[in-house]
């Protein structure tokens, strides 16, 4: 095994053009376990925790950049008001320690159907840029996961920054576990109000071969909300559209029965998630608030 | 391959490091620190909690390679002359069973506290969600923590 270490992002690039096969490292959260129990041993590791510009996050108008490297811990800290979403999610991530270390862009590299931070970008809509030595690309996140485990990514591209549009409405972030603190999700769901477009996006974690999106359900609500003068009138949701909302985006699940548990609950849980999601955004949104709809510590 | 980095204010080097070894196996097994405890190799049980960089982290998640020049404070270097004031709250409040995750929940709460003098339950509760404990059902450690930030409230 060799260790890489380069400096930069130029650097960087170059290490993994001429070595494709090697591994990106950040926060290790996940390769090195993976390691220590032997089930992999890559030819190269490629540490980017000296790429200094995947430390950081900016905007660029109404998006944030998103650093690959920026943890979670920041993410909670420093992006509740723009990306409430995605720090909801980032919250639920393990550990105080390993909110410390781990990113976004090792969830993304990882690309498992259980990242907690892809339902929040899937309903975000996201873009994800990753580049190589021959160019840099965005990648919308409704193309970047191609299988289980699996993304868009070319074998010499990094992934560098994660550009989400800053919030304009409510956002929410709920995941079935059985604890609140260091677990993978038996199934999640993520959901954003986007009042600017008249929109409502989701996302499904741990229900599908991939993260995927609720499209019959942000459909038929985004149908729904314009037709019954939602938007403007700001009255309460009928009970029977939430009830839709909900057998639709269960619908959108593919589930396994696996040691976390069965398809048949995560297709129920998914439905409740999303009755649930879609009750404290929309809330929410008649209150005239953005960000997060509830307090701290309820995940 | 060398690795160096300062452990506990002191500049240590380690050589023939595996370049897939974690920190926590540098320190243990090739710096003399044993503090450090490993358990679970996966990030699930925070006995191996060290501070890179001030912050604290898994070191059985960190790449040797990773903590090049850095700066590391294991649990061997929370004490001075005598215990410090989490420690001594952790011996005081019987916090301390078989022992195995008291490493790992010392740097942990001694970081909790600096972030926040006087947390709330819940905000110790958080602090510590990523260490497990399998003897003491946690109350004991609770105690030590509400007892460690009193004392610093006191000496305030």
């Amino acid at each position: 095994m060799d260790f890489l270490r380069p400096a930069g992002w130029a650097e960087a690039l170059a290490a993994k053009a001429e070595h494709p096969a090697a591994v990106p490292i950040a926060g290790g959260t996940d390769l090195m376990v993976e390691i220590n129990f032997d089930h992999r041993r890559p030819e190269y590791l490629l540490d980017l925790n000296r790429v200094a510009e995947l430390q950081e996050w900016g905007t660029d108008g109404g998006s944030v950049r998103l650093g690959a490297s920026v943890p979670y811990a920041r993410i909670v800290a420093e992006l509740r008001g723009a990306l409430p979403g995605l720090a909801r999610a980032a919250h639920t991530v393990a550990s105080p320690q390993i909110r410390n270390r781990g990113g976004v862009g090792g969830n993304l590299g990882t690309a498992s159907p259980a990242g907690d931070a892809h339902p929040a970008l899937l309903a975000a809509g996201a873009e994800v840029e990753v580049e190589s030595v021959r160019g840099s690309r965005r990648i919308p996140i409704d193309e970047f996961f191609t299988g289980v485990k699996r993304n868009a990514l070319a074998p010499d591209e990094l992934i560098k920054w994660v550009h989400v549009k800053k919030a304009t409405g409510p956002q929410e972030f709920s995941k079935v576990g059985t604890r609140n603190a260091m677990v993978i999700a038996v199934c999640a769901f993520g959901i954003a109000l986007h009042p600017d477009t008249r929109t409502v996006r989701t996302g499904i974690g741990s229900a599908a071969p991939t993260p995927v999106r609720a499209a019959a359900a942000e459909e038929f609500l985004t149908a729904a909300l314009a037709e019954g003068n939602f938007w403007d009138s700001g009255r309460t949701l009928p009970p029977a559209l939430a009830a839709q909302f909900a057998e639709l985006a269960a619908g959108a699940c593919n589930p396994i029965d696996d040691v976390r548990g069965s398809a048949r609950y995560r297709r129920h849980a998914v439905g409740v998630m999303a009755r649930r999601t879609l009750g404290w955004t929309w809330e929410s949104y008649r209150r005239g608030t953005a960000g997060p709809t509830r307090g701290e510590g309820a995940a | 391959m060398r690795v160096t980095f300062t452990v506990n204010g002191r500049e240590q080097q380690a050589d023939d490091v595996w370049e897939g070894e974690s920190l926590l196996y540098v320190l243990r097994e090739r710096m003399g620190l044993p503090g450090s405890k490993n358990a679970c190799e996966q990030g699930e049980c925070g006995s191996c909690t060290v501070r890179l960089d001030g912050v604290p982290v898994c070191a059985c998640l960190v790449a040797a390679g990773q903590a090049e020049g850095r700066d590391v404070v294991t649990v061997e270097g929370l004490a001075g002359d005598g215990l410090s004031a989490v420690q001594q709250a952790f011996v005081d409040a019987g916090a301390v069973q078989c022992g195995f995750c008291t490493p790992g929940l010392l740097v942990a709460a001694d970081d909790l506290l600096e972030q926040n003098p006087s947390p709330s339950d819940a905000d110790i509760r958080e602090g510590l969600s990523g260490n497990l404990c399998r003897c003491t059902g946690y109350e004991k450690i609770l105690d030590a923590v509400r007892l460690a930030a009193a004392r610093r409230g006191e000496g305030a």
